[in-house]
C-alpha cells in the first residue's frame, strides 16, 4: 500500500483521540471533520460540561452580565465524537498508542492531539487557599463562585498578582464599586507581559480608577477567622489589608504531569512541538502521531529566531488547533506550518488593550502614535533594531500595520512620523523583570556519549 | 524604483465610456500594483497593497497634507471626519458613533428592521399598475434617503431640494481641471454652501430640545468627549447625508442588476431567504458602490510593493479592483455568495471603515429580499443600463425592469 492509500484509509476509518476538551480541542475536532475525517473521534476532558469560552469569565461573567453557564462555545459544525467527560487522562503510552484514564480505562488511538491547557496556580499554602473567600479563576465554577462573592458586596477584594487576569478582575471590582487592593511583586501591573513603560501606564490607569495598588510587595499570609473565612492578608513589608475576598491571580501551571512517563518533551514549560504542531520526544525528535495545540503547546516561531514560545492566547489556541487538525489528516507534503504572529486582547478600566507579536522578545519600546496621557496610543517593541511587537491602548485598528512590520523585520524604531504624533518618540529600555517562575533548576539531563546513545531524561520536576 | 506604466489605463477608467464595465481595465491596472501617474499621483490597484495602505498610519485623509492642493475638496467649510486624521478623526467619529451604534446605542440599527420593511413594502406597493419600473427612481434611491433623513431628523418634504445639492456635490468629487468645465466645480462648491446653510437652519432649531434624531442628540450631547461645535455637527450631518444618499442606492441597484443577469441566483434567493446575508457581502465585493477612494496623502515617504511614494503625493486606492484581485479571491470575476473568507474592500478598512456599514447591509438585505419575493418574473429592459457619471460612486442612473403581468 502506498502512503497515499494509508492516508485515505486513515481519513476514512482511523481513530483520533483528543485529550483536553476545551477551546483548542473543540476547534480541532471541528476542523478534522471539515477536513473530511470520517473515522472515530474521542474527546477526553476532565471537566464535566461541554467546552466553554474562558475570556468572558474575567469580564462579562464577573460583572454579572452573562451567567457563567452561558459561555458554552458556539459549535461550527457537528463533530460526531464520543465524549468521555469528567475523567482526566492519567497517562499516554506511545508504545501501544493508548491514552490511560484515571478510572483505569484505556483508549486506543492512531493519532492523538494533546490540548490540556493550563490550570490556575493555586495559593501556595493549602490551608489558606481553602479559606472561604479565597479564589482562583480559570474555570466556569471559579467564575460563578467569584461572581457570587462579588455580588454579596464584600467590604474589600484583594487581588494577588496584576497580570491580565488580575487587572481585569480589579477593573470589574471598580466597575461594581467594590473597594479593591491589588498586590504585585513587580514594580507595576502587566510588567511581566508588556514591560516597565506600559506597566507605568497601567499603574496610573488603576490608580485613576480608585484601585489601591501596591507594587513591589509580596503577600505572605492569608489569615482567616474561626469560621474559616478570609479576614486579612499580610505583606512582606509588615503591612496588612483587611479583605473578605482574595483572588489569587498568579498565572497558570501547564497540565503536563500526566505525560511524565510518556517520553514526550513535556514539562512545566509545556509540550515542545514543531511548527506543524507535532510533539517532540524528550530527545527532541519529532513524533508522527502525537500533536499539540493551545495553551499547553510550546512551538518554535521563525520570526523569533526559532525560539520555542508558549502563549496563553485565545487566537493562538484556535489557529494551532486548525493547523494540528489539518496536519493530522494530511501527507507530509501538504502539511501547514503554524507561523502566525501572536495576537492578544484584554479589556480593563474602559481601555481596550491589544497586542501583536511577542512583547517579551524585545529590548526597547517606543510610543509611535497617539497620546499616552489620553490612554490612546500604539507602542512598538524592538529587538536589536527590528520591530518584534506592538501594543495598542484604545487604538487597535492600526495593529495590522505593525503586524506587517513584524513580518517583514522592519527596522526599529519605525522611522517616520504620522499625523497623530506622540509627544515623546524616544525609545526606552523595555525592562522586564527577570524570569522568576521558570528555570528554577535543571528540568532535563542529557546522558550518553555516542550519537546513537545520547538521550535526554527528565530531571525531578519542581512544582 | 517607481514605475510609470500605462498611465492611460486610469484615464480610460475615469472616462465615462467604461462605466458599465471597468473590470477588464482594473485587471490591466493590477499588472502594476502601484503605478505612478503623469501628474505625480499614485494609483494602487491590488488587494494586498490597498489593505496595507488602509492600515498604514503614514497616510493622511487630510487634504492639507497633499503637496498639490485639490480644489474640489478644499472647500471653505470645516472638514468632516472622513477627511480628518487622528486624533480629531477618532474623537469626532466616536462622538457621532455614540448615537449610531454599540456600545452606547446598540439596538439602533437592528431596531429599525420593522420600519425599514414597512418603507420597502410601501415603495413596492407603489409599483402597482406601472408598465415599467425604474428600480433606481422608484425604489433604491427613495428608500435609503427616507431612512437617513429620518435618522438625522431632516423633514422628508425638503428632500427634493437637497437631492439636487447632493448630486452637484458628488459630481464635483472627481473634478478634473484639465477636462471638466469650471462650472462643475463651482456648482459643487455652491451646493456645499447651500446644504450647509440649510442644515445650519435645522440645527438652530434643535439646540436645547433633546430629541431622538441625530441632529438633536448631537446638539444636546453631554458625553465624555463633550459636545461638538456647530461647525462640527454640520460637517458630520453633511457627511452622513451624502453617504446615506449616494451609496446604498447603488448597492441595491447593483444587486438587482446582478440577480436579473443571473435568474437562477434570483430563484435561489427566493427559495433560500437566508442567502441574502452572504449575497450582500458578495455584492460588496463584486459590484461595490464605492469603486475608488479618490485620494489619500502620503504624510511621509511610504514604501509599498517596493515603490517609494514621496511625501505629499496623492494616492488613489482602487477598492473595486482590489476586491477582484485574483491573488486574493479565487475566481474573482464569478459572483459567488457561497464564497468563504470574503474580506472585501467594499466598506474600506482601518480607522475610516464605513460607519454606516451595519445600516447599509440591513437596508440592502431587506430591499433585495422584498424585491425578489414580490416582483413577478422581472426582466431587464436594457442591459447594460445607463450609468451615473461618477467613476468613484459608481452605479446605474436608471434600472428599468418589466414584470410578467398575466
Ligand atoms: C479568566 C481568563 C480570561 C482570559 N482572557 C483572555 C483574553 O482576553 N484574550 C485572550 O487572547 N486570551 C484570554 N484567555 C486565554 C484563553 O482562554 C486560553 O488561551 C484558551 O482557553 C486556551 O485554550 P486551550 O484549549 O488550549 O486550553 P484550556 O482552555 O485551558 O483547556 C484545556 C482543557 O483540558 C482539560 N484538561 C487538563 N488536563 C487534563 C487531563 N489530564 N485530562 C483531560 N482533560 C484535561 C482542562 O480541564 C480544560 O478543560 C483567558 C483565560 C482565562 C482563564
Ligand atoms: C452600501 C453602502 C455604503 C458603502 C459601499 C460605503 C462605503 C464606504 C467606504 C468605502 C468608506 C471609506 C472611505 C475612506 O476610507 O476614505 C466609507 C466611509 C464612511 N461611510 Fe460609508 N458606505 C455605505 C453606506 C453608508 C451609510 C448608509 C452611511 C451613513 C449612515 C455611511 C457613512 C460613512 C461615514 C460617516 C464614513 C466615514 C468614516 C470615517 O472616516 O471614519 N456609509 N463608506
Amino acid at each position: 500500500m502506498t502512503s497515499a492509500d494509508n492516508l485515505r484509509a486513515f481519513k476514512r476509518d482511523g481513530r483520533i483521540v483528543i485529550v483536553g476538551a476545551s477551546l483548542a480541542g473543540l476547534r480541532a475536532a471541528e476542523a478534522l471533520r471539515a477536513e473530511g475525517f470520517t473515522g472515530s473521534l474521542t474527546m477526553i476532558g476532565d471537566e464535566t460540561c461541554e467546552p466553554y469560552d474562558r475570556p468572558p469569565l474575567s469580564k462579562q461573567v464577573l460583572t454579572g452580565w452573562v451567567p457563567a453557564g452561558d459561555t458554552t462555545l458556539p459549535r461550527r459544525r457537528d463533530v460526531n465524537a464520543e465524549w468521555l467527560l469528567g475523567v482526566p487522562a492519567s497517562g499516554l503510552d506511545l508504545a501501544t498508542n493508548h491514552v490511560r484514564l484515571a478510572d483505569g480505562r484505556e483508549v486506543p488511538f492512531d493519532r492523538v492531539l494533546i490540548s490540556t491547557g493550563v490550570r490556575a496556580r493555586p495559593w501556595f499554602v493549602e490551608s489558606e487557599a481553602a479559606l472561604d473567600g479565597v479564589f482562583v479563576l480559570r474555570t466556569r465554577e471559579h467564575a460563578e463562585g467569584l461572581q457570587q462573592a462579588l455580588a454579596a458586596g464584600p467590604s474589600r477584594v484583594l487581588v494577588i498578582g496584576a497580570g491580565f487576569t488580575g487587572s481585569e478582575i480589579a477593573s470589574i471590582c471598580r466597575e461594581r464599586d467594590i473597594a479593591v487592593t491589588v498586590a504585585e511583586l513587580a514594580p507595576a501591573p502587566l510588567v511581566g507581559a508588556l514591560g516597565a513603560m506600559i506597566g507605568d501606564v497601567a499603574a496610573d490607569l488603576q490608580r485613576a480608577h480608585g484601585v489601591d495598588l501596591r507594587c513591589g510587595v509580596k503577600v505572605t499570609r492569608l489569615e482567616g477567622d474561626d469560621q474559616g473565612r478570609l479576614r486579612r492578608a499580610h505583606f512582606d513589608d509588615g503591612s496588612t489589608v483587611d479583605a473578605d475576598v482574595a483572588v489569587v491571580a498568579l498565572g497558570g501551571i501547564r497540565n503536563t504531569e500526566w505525560l511524565r512517563e510518556s517520553g514526550l518533551a513535556a514539562g512545566p514549560w509545556g509540550i515542545a512541538c514543531d511548527t506543524g504542531c507535532r510533539a517532540l520526544t524528550l530527545d527532541g525528535l519529532i513524533t508522527d502521531d502525537v500533536f499539540v495545540a493551545g495553551d499547553v503547546a510550546r512551538c518554535p516561531n521563525p520570526i523569533y529566531e526559532y525560539r520555542l514560545i508558549s502563549l496563553e492566547h485565545w487566537a493562538n489556541a484556535v489557529e494551532q488547533a486548525e493547523v494540528a487538525a489539518h496536519n493530522m489528516v494530511s501527507g507530509q507534503a501538504d502539511r501547514w506550518p503554524h507561523l502566525s504572529i501572536p495576537a492578544f486582547w484584554s479589556i480593563q478600566f474602559g481601555v481596550n488593550i491589544k497586542s501583536v507579536g511577542v512583547p517579551t522578545f524585545a529590548d526597547e519600546v517606543v510610543v509611535t502614535q497617539g497620546s499616552v496621557a489620553d490612554r490612546r496610543f500604539v507602542a512598538a517593541y524592538g529587538y536589536r533594531g527590528r520591530v518584534t511587537a506592538a501594543v495598542s491602548f484604545n487604538n487597535a485598528k492600526w495593529l495590522d500595520h505593525y503586524r506587517q512590520l513584524i513580518e517583514t523585520a522592519a527596522p526599529f524604531p519605525p522611522p517616520s512620523p504620522t499625523p497623530d504624533q506622540p509627544v515623546d518618540m524616544k525609545p526606552v529600555p523595555v525592562d522586564f523583570p527577570g524570569p522568576v517562575l521558570l528555570a528554577q533548576g535543571a528540568t532535563v539531563v542529557v546522558t550518553g556519549h555516542d550519537p546513537s546513545e545520547r538521550r535526554v531524561t527528565a530531571a525531578q520536576q519542581n512544582r | 524604483m517607481t514605475t510609470t506604466e500605462k498611465p492611460d489605463t486610469l484615464l480610460r477608467i475615469l472616462d465615462y465610456s467604461s462605466r458599465a464595465d471597468p473590470y477588464p481595465l482594473y485587471a490591466e491596472l493590477r499588472e502594476t500594483p502601484v503605478a505612478r501617474q503623469a501628474d505625480g499621483s499614485y494609483v494602487v490597484s491590488t488587494y494586498r497593497e490597498i489593505a496595507e495602505l488602509l492600515h498604514n498610519p503614514h497616510l493622511s485623509s487630510d487634504v492639507r497634507n497633499l503637496s498639490r492642493p485639490m480644489e474640489a475638496v478644499q472647500g471653505r467649510t470645516t472638514p468632516s471626519f472622513i477627511n480628518l486624521d487622528p486624533p480629531e478623526h477618532d474623537r469626532l467619529r466616536r462622538m457621532a458613533m455614540r448615537h449610531f451604534g454599540p456600545p452606547h446605542t446598540p439596538g439602533l440599527v437592528t431596531g429599525m428592521e420593522d420600519d425599514l420593511t414597512a418603507v420597502v413594502n410601501g415603495l413596492i406597493d407603489g409599483f402597482a399598475g406601472k408598465e415599467q419600473i425604474d428600480i433606481v427612481d422608484d425604489f433604491a434611491y427613495p428608500f435609503p434617503v427616507t431612512v437617513i433623513c429620518h435618522l438625522l431628523g431632516v423633514p422628508r418634504e425638503d428632500e427634493p431640494r437637497f437631492h439636487l445639492w447632493v448630486d452637484a456635490i458628488v459630481n464635483s468629487i472627481d473634478y478634473n481641471p484639465e477636462t471638466d468645465p469650471k462650472e462643475k466645480l463651482e456648482n459643487g462648491v455652491q451646493a456645499r454652501e447651500d446644504l450647509r446653510q440649510y442644515l445650519a437652519g435645522l440645527l438652530e432649531q434643535r439646540h436645547g430640545k433633546p430629541g431622538e434624531d441625530l441632529l438633536s442628540r448631537l446638539a444636546n450631547d453631554d458625553g465624555p468627549d463633550g459636545r461638538m461645535t456647530d461647525e462640527e455637527i454640520l460637517a458630520t450631518a453633511n457627511l452622513l447625508l451624502i453617504a446615506g444618499h449616494e451609496t446604498t442606492v447603488n448597492l441595491i441597484t447593483n444587486g438587482m442588476l446582478t440577480l436579473l443577469r443571473q435568474p437562477q441566483m434570483l430563484q435561489r434567493l427566493r427559495s433560500e431567504p437566508g442567502l441574502v446575508v452572504p449575497l450582500v457581502e458578495e455584492l460588496l465585493r463584486y459590484e461595490p458602490p464605492v469603486h475608488i477612494i479618490p485620494w489619500r496623502a502620503a504624510y511621509t515617504d511610504i514604501t509599498v510593493a517596493d515603490t517609494v511614494i514621496p511625501k505629499g503625493s496623492k494616492i488613489m486606492l482602487m477598492l473595486a479592483s482590489g476586491s477582484r484581485d485574483p491573488n486574493r479571491f479565487h475566481d474573482p470575476d464569478v459572483f459567488d455568495p457561497d464564497r468563504r473568507d470574503n474580506e472585501h474592500l467594499g466598506f474600506g478598512s482601518g480607522i475610516h471603515l464605513c460607519f454606516g456599514g451595519p445600516l447599509a447591509r440591513l437596508e440592502t438585505q431587506i430591499a433585495l429580499t422584498a424585491l425578489v419575493q414580490r416582483l413577478e418574473e422581472p426582466t431587464l429592459v436594457t442591459d447594460p443600463p445607463p450609468y451615473r457619471p461618477s467613476p468613484v460612486l459608481r452605479g446605474p442612473i436608471h434600472l428599468h425592469i418589466e414584470q410578467n403581468k398575466n
